[in-house]
């Protein structure tokens, strides 16, 4: 234990004018001078710069300092540099706090500088009591068996398990279908003019089966997992055969399924309204029901309807599709002899000022000011029709198609939630009755057919994958990331990786991004042979431990056993650290490194009064 | 009570809360300088005995504030945040200070308007309240102290503990209780336990009898005198002599306290 007496070192910050301009620091500094146990204080007009990084090693040397405060911008984003800062000169990092004086002062309190300073001087007392209590933590190693596994044998599945496997490392591959290729298999072809889906993944398939580093297990499923990074017990059901086997890491690749519009527009009333999958598969299998008119309906279930999100890829699916439709299906579609599309003369029914706008604009071009007028929807061709919200075809590939769509005269109708299309039939004939929210009219189309572009949704299995990994689902269903911008394909939990359609709506190309993305990092443990542990984790006091078993049942990361004198016990390389064990423990029995009762306790005292104990 | 400034503490997860704070900071959303906010890296950490010290050392106003339920960094941290703050509030009720001081608040990290506002909204609403009542008030103080320690015993913490398996998973038999009646445990629970604890903490000064204590705590002479029985199992309260017909209590002090 560290006995020596307390020396503290309080660098405040002035970072620019963003603190300094609204807190007086050196105000600030003066009054950290009169803490008990700081030893020095100073300003920086940068701490993060080099010559205020500076300042904190050579302090530490000249004044012997054995506690650092930093009070400048959040933990967040900054306490790993000043951690690293310390630790060069050879203070353990965990002897240092944080206090935050510009998120969460100076940035919000910008008109009241002498309340602001007040809070400052506060917020760093606060920091000096907690930095008092603090005491140096040691992260342990553990190793890692090189193996890793992949769960689902998708896309995202086989490219992250053929990279891992490149890298030299043994990779479980388990598909619960008899092939590899998940969703793909219902897809017709992957881009325009492209061949069919199937023969286009087949290299990835082939390499997948070619390599040996890939243990192959289809028809197969997870049947536990225990442990935790670098050593999960994992046990599969591989066809019938049972398969027990350690590995280091696992990935997550379960993809989703298509979402199935009960009730909506007359999907389980009528013939020919299909999903966009469905729609796939008919073309894929080329048993397309004659037709001279086709619509497709976006946002189906998604973006409110159902679903709150947008599921990012159907505007360029039905693109895709309504220019198949337009440009290679037309023989086989029986055109030419199905009935004519009722055409809505806009002359007739437009306000007035749509025809001031037509008028003016023709009296342009016969002026010769405007170019050529567009050529007119070609008859006899097939009518393609795609109710949106607004299309969002982003990136060059679907803008381009989404250009071309045009081109060939697709349509493009806008509908608001709030006026939604219906569908009807007449007669034999299917009606889309809508609102054109440009003529401000009500207007009926009929079609043969439609198809409605329905969100990704998570894997039905999902739910009991992740109780079994302890990893979490977000609101909508789909795996959560352990940081939405910074790190998009871990979970929060080490040693476990997420990619592809499992974690949202994806096209192929994302999830290859992202397959390669999880791949390499889960190598990195593989490839390193150890890891270090979290030092920040649950300690049992084993004298007060009844062995009740409360903290047991409330670890999210099984991370708390009962050892052989039936007292728990922390699996410190499965802790991460929450501290609801702690704060449950019946007998007051574990409290949390670095997070103790005490340090909170003090450091919450002394936030609010001016009294060090 | 107009120059009244409250003085706020916030308990914020690193995950989502905290990073809220920090997000109204980057965007400059203006909000009251009351709070002082110390980071904890989940909210599930902070215990009932916490957010009652804070209150002892004079806070007028505590906030909580976890990730929305369903995304804690955590997994479900904070359905046991849920569950500790409203036993908390029980606690709080017990002591006679008002349970809106504490606030459990869900931000996420980007939710930096919705942080600034719910600071301005608390502010505001502490300051209607007024500033806490345990201020130069010794009795106020005793109570709120035999909080704290009822909040540290283990029926309490194991009732609690449990809430959320009982109601949701049920017991080892597959038996679920449902939420109210685990509300009315607890409650008896946490109210029996708090009587106990202002028992002990009232007799640790001098010694009382079983009148005194039941004018003191304002509940029926046999309920006391039920209490002390119990506290006598367990060896926590002792006769200390007899006072004309009156039986006298004294808290046996552990450890020299």
């Amino acid at each position: 234990m560290n006995e020596e007496p307390v020396r503290i070192g309080v660098f405040i910050c002035h970072c620019g004018t963003n603190i300094g301009g609204f807190v007086d620091v050196p105000a600030v500094v003066e009054y950290a001078k009169t803490l008990p146990g700081v030893v020095f204080a100073t300003n920086n007009l940068y701490t993060c710069a080099e010559d205020g990084l500076a300042s904190i090693r050579d302090a530490i040397k000249e004044h012997r300092l054995n506690r650092v405060v930093v009070a400048s911008c959040t933990p967040r984003t900054h306490a790993p540099l000043f951690q690293g800062v310390c630790e060069e000169a050879g203070l353990n990092k965990y002897l240092f706090t944080f206090v935050n004086l510009r998120e969460h002062c100076s940035w919000v309190h910008m008109k009241e500088k002498e309340k602001a300073t007040q809070k400052a001087k506060d917020l760093v007392r606060a920091g000096v009591a907690r930095v008092r209590l603090l005491q140096p933590q040691e992260e342990a190693r553990i190793d890692v068996e090189p193996k890793a596994l992949v769960i689902g044998g998708g896309i995202s599945g086989m490219v992250a398990a053929l990279s891992i496997a490149q890298q030299g490392f043994p990779v479980y591959l388990v598909e619960k279908e008899s092939e590899f290729g998940g969703f793909v298999r219902n897809l017709n072809n992957l881009y325009l003019g492209g061949k069919d889906a199937m023969e286009t993944i087949k290299p990835l398939i082939d390499k997948v089966m070619a390599n040996a580093n890939i243990i192959k297990c289809l028809n197969s499923r997870l049947v536990s997992v225990e442990g935790f990074i670098g050593n999960y017990n994992i046990v599969i059901d591989a066809n019938g055969k049972e398969i027990k086997d350690k590995v280091g890491v696992i990935v997550v690749a379960t993809g989703a399924i298509e979402y199935i519009p009960e009730g909506l527009y007359g999907y389980d009333l009528y013939e020919n309204v299909v999903t966009l999958t469905e729609f796939e598969i008919l073309c894929k299998k080329k048993a397309l029901p004659k037709i001279n008119s086709i619509a497709f309906i976006q946002c189906v279930g998604s973006r409110g309807q159902d679903k709150s999100y947008c599921s990012r890829i159907c505007c360029n699916v039905a693109i895709k599709n309504a220019l198949n439709v337009v440009e290679n299906y037309q023989d086989m579609l029986g055109l030419g002899t199905g009935e004519i599309v009722e055409k809505v003369p806009v002359e007739m029914k437009a306000p007035e000022e749509i025809l001031e706008r037509r008028r003016r604009r023709r009296g342009r071009r016969e002026r010769g000011e405007e170019e050529e007028e567009a050529p007119s929807p070609t008859t006899g061709k097939i009518e393609v029709t795609i109710f949106n919200r607004d299309i969002m075809a982003y990136g060059v590939e679907h803008e381009l198609n989404y250009n071309r769509s045009r081109e060939k005269h697709v349509r493009y109708v806008r509908y608001t939630p709030e006026n939604r299309p219906k569908v009807y039939k007449e007669g034999d004939k299917l009606v889309i009755d809508y609102w054109h929210d440009t003529l401000k009219m009500q207007r009926k189309m009929t079609v043969d057919m439609i198809v409605l572009s329905t969100p990704l949704v998570n894997n039905p299995d999902a739910k009991e994958l992740s109780k079994m990994l302890k990893v979490p689902l977000g609101q909508d269903g789909f795996f959560l990331e352990a940081h939405v911008k910074l790190r998009p394909v871990d979970f929060a939990t080490d040693g476990i990786f997420v990619c592809g359609t499992a974690k949202g709506p994806a096209d192929i190309t994302e999830c290859v991004f992202q397959a390669q993305a999880a791949a390499s990092r889960a190598t990195i443990p593989l490839a390193r042979g150890f890891v270090q542990t979290e030092a920040l984790t649950a300690r049992v006091n084993p004298t007060l431990c009844t062995g009740c078993g409360t903290c047991i049942e409330v670890c999210p990361y099984k991370a708390i056993q009962k050892n052989k004198d039936g007292v728990a016990e922390v699996i410190v390389a499965a802790c991460k650290g929450c501290g609801c064990c702690g704060a449950t423990c019946p007998e007051g029995a574990i409290d949390l490194s670095h997070y103790t009762d005490m340090q909170l306790i003090a450091e919450a005292k002394a936030a609010l009064q001016e009294v060090i104990e | 009570m107009s120059d009244f400034e409250p003085k706020i503490l916030g308990f914020l997860c690193n995950w989502c809360s905290y990073a809220g704070a920090d997000l109204a900071g980057v965007s400059r959303y203006q909000y009251p300088p009351n709070i002082r906010i110390v980071r904890v890296m989940c909210s599930t950490r902070v215990s009932p005995h916490i957010i009652l010290e804070v209150f002892k050392a004079g806070a007028d106003g505590v906030m909580v504030g976890g990730c929305h339920i369903g995304d804690c960094h955590y997994i479900t941290g904070n359905y046991y945040t849920e569950r500790r703050v409203k036993l908390t509030k029980e606690l709080l009720a017990l002591a006679g200070i008002e349970p809106d001081r504490l606030r459990l608040e869900w931000v996420s990290a980007s939710e930096g308007e919705k942080f600034a506002n719910v600071v301005a909204d608390f502010v505001k609403q502490i300051k209607e309240i007024g500033p806490s009542p345990i201020k130069n008030n010794q009795e106020m103080m005793t109570r709120l102290s035999a909080a704290i320690q009822a909040a540290k015993i283990f029926r309490v913490k194991l009732v609690s503990g449990k809430e959320l398996k009982l109601t949701t998973e049920g017991n080892v038999y597959g038996e679920k209780i449902d939420q109210e009646r685990m509300d009315a445990i607890l409650k008896s629970v946490a109210q029996a336990e708090f009587k106990r604890s202002l028992i002990l903490e009232l007799t640790k000064q001098k010694a009382l009898s079983v009148k005194e204590l039941a004018d003191a705590i304002g509940e029926t002479p046999d309920t006391i005198l039920d209490h002390i029985v119990v506290l006598r199992s367990k060896n926590l309260i002792a006769l200390s002599g007899i006072e004309g017909s009156s039986p006298k209590y004294k808290a046996i002090l552990v450890g020299g306290v």
